[in-house]
């Protein structure tokens, strides 16, 4: 057996064994890459880009209350597994991302104590408007209270979701302004269907005419004329 | 006036005592003299905690404790802070008052130890002429205290982990005491402080350490693995043995109680290292001629350090033993070898002194040192296990 090796020294084992951890003791003060341990809060290690924690809000432009994407359909409210999510539909509405009117949410919180990261808020989401955030220190004083995040803490520009996610962001960006100038030539046929229209029906009454017009192009089942985002 | 800065604290203490009526002077100097001990050693124990835990991770290529205080130094002050302050449970169990007596007997008869260390000297708190029995009768004290805490505890850890400490330090008490008696034979006393003194001399530079004889050698060599094993210490830390039996024999204790087992332990330790300087590394005599002009303290401090750095080096090194290598290691080499360096040792002391003299001692050595070890290694032999369903 290679173990035994007939009729050395007792003991050779070990001086050897103390050779190779004072080798590790004195290489440990010249060489920093023998230490690989990640100091942590000062030194933090590169994050993957796919790297995910809990979801944010993402809001377009400077206000985060008028470029907020949301608008408050409550999908994700209802598919979230452990339900964490939380919505309240406005009253009224506010242009979205692609520039129609839509509701808005009044409140919107996430319990990140109960978030378990699994990111199918952000799947169903019809309007890009929830993204997975990349933070994942969030040290508190209170257990409950503090890891509920409403609306203010949740929404988080556009330009940080670029900064976190770039490649993501970019088709997303790219996805919404196909959808915008979809909606903008849309908006046009119809505005000069609405025109061509007009002249013929001038002997109906002209305000419910212009009325029903109105209806038909601002106001559309918002999940057949937004699109799938993927 | 070169023996100021060596003897300092004697004359420390003289001056000091000028000030007490001669009626109490008695118990002034026992308390003056115990005092310093009993402050210095476990500030040492403090440091050592830090240095293990420092070298322990460098080591194993980790930065060691590094957040409290500059490069982690208070880390023995949060850690003897966070003991005091938690919850001193005591199991509902438990025989009360043998589980309170268990440490605080352990860390008495660790302090006992220290009374006959000559730290220095003059600076042996009582020079008794049996001194080194003394140290090992007191020494022998921990294993009460060790039963004491597992029986106590009434936990099947706690009683498996005093079984192993009581079998493994009754085991390797023999081997303690038998390589000492090379030193007591030739230094014809069982006086630590005379023992001291016949190393303190010198030819030419060279001092005359019972560590540079081949029979005193490997008396350190042997007294060493015994000391390792008589303090719990890594390789030998079955007792305690953290993946098995989770603590062993104090695993029941928590907060101060348990601080003061680990303090006890660690004194103990240094106790055994300075038995070992004592009798084999000349006390607190410099190691060379020259370098006497350095207090007689400082050497012993510094060469308590270099032994506390090997026990931390060692305890970085090896794994632990199982039960029958320890046991055999014990009975089967360390015994039989501290056995023949008693015989080689009187023949030392009938040979005429020279080069041949050490020459045959060393041949003398080295011949059953091979024997006894091939035989070990003959007995180990590992064998292919069959499973006769798993394959």
């Amino acid at each position: 057996m290679s173990r035994d090796r007939g009729s050395r020294l007792l003991g050779e084992g070990i001086i050897k064994g103390l050779a190779e951890t004072a080798r590790n003791f004195f290489g440990s003060y010249i060489s920093k890459q023998r230490l690989t341990t990640v100091q942590y809060p000062e030194e933090r290690i590169p994050q993957d880009e796919s790297f995910r924690n809990f979801p944010f809000l993402v809001y377009d432009g400077s206000d985060p209350e008028a470029g907020l994407r949301c608008v408050s359909c409550q999908i994700c409210e209802k598919e979230c597994p452990p339900k964490c999510i939380f919505i309240e539909k406005s009253k009224d509405k506010k242009p979205d991302a692609v520039g129609k009117p839509q509701f808005y949410p009044t409140v919107f919180d996430i319990d990140v104590s109960v978030c378990m990261s699994c990111q199918i808020c952000v799947e169903v989401c019809p309007f890009e408007a929830i993204k997975m955030d990349v933070k994942y220190d969030y040290p508190t004083e209170s257990r409950f209270a503090a890891l509920l995040f409403d609306k203010h803490q949740l929404a988080k520009s556009n330009d940080y979701y670029h900064q976190i996610h770039p490649t993501e962001a970019s088709a997303v960006d790219a996805a919404l302004a196909a959808e915008r100038e979809a909606a903008a030539t849309k908006a046009a046929a119809a505005a000069a269907k609405a025109a061509a229209a007009k002249p013929a029906a001038t002997a109906g009454a002209p305000g419910t005419a212009t009325a029903s017009a109105a209806t038909s192009t601002v106001t559309p089942p918002s999940d057949t004329t937004a699109g799938e985002p993927r | 006036m070169t023996q100021t800065p060596d003897q300092v604290f004697v004359i420390l203490k003289h001056w000091l005592l000028g000030y007490v009526p001669t009626s109490v002077h008695a118990i002034a100097s026992a308390v003056l003299s115990i005092l310093p001990l009993m402050v210095v050693f476990p500030l040492l124990f403090a440091i050592t905690t830090l240095l293990e835990r420092k070298g322990l991770g460098r080591i194993q290529n980790r930065l060691g404790p590094n957040r409290t205080g500059p490069m982690g130094l208070w880390q023995p002050l949060a850690d003897g802070i966070k003991s005091l302050t938690k919850e001193d449970i005591v199991p509902f169990t438990a025989d009360h008052i043998v589980h309170f007596l268990a440490p605080v007997l352990l860390v008495v008869a660790a302090f006992l130890a220290y009374a006959v260390l000559p730290v220095g000297r003059n600076m042996a708190l009582v020079n008794l002429n049996a001194g080194v029995l003394f140290f090992f009768a007191v020494g022998s004290v921990v294993e009460l205290a060790v039963f004491m805490a597992g029986w106590s505890s009434r936990s099947k850890y706690s009683m498996l982990g005093a079984m192993r400490a009581i079998a493994q330090m009754i085991s390797y008490e023999v081997p303690l005491v038998l390589a000492s008696v090379v030193v007591i034979m030739q230094a014809g006393s069982l006086s630590t402080v005379d023992i001291v003194e016949r190393q303190a001399t010198y030819t030419g530079i060279f001092p005359h350490w019972y560590v540079f004889t081949p029979w005193g050698f490997l008396g350190f060599i042997l007294f060493m693995i015994a000391a390792t094993a008589e303090s719990n210490r890594s390789p030998f830390d079955l007792p305690e043995g953290e993946s098995e039996i989770i603590a062993g024999y104090y695993i029941e204790y928590s907060g101060f109680k348990f601080a003061l087992f680990f303090l006890g332990e660690y004194l103990g330790m240094f106790a055994t290292s300075g038995i070992a300087i004592t009798l084999f590394l000349g006390g607190w005599s410099a190691p060379l001629s020259v370098l006497t002009f350095i207090p007689s303290w400082a050497w012993f401090f510094l060469k308590l350090l270099t032994l506390i750095c090997m026990f931390i080096w060692v305890r970085g090194t090896l794994p632990r033993l199982r039960m029958d290598q320890l046991m055999n290691f014990a009975w089967e080499f360390i015994l039989p070898m501290a056995l023949f360096n008693m015989v080689i040792a009187g023949l030392w002391r009938f040979m005429n002194p020279g080069a041949v003299r050490w020459f045959v001692c060393a041949f003398l050595i080295l011949v059953p040192m091979f024997v006894l070890s091939a035989l070990l290694k003959r007995k180990k032999k590992l064998q292919l296990r069959t499973y006769s369903f798993a394959e």
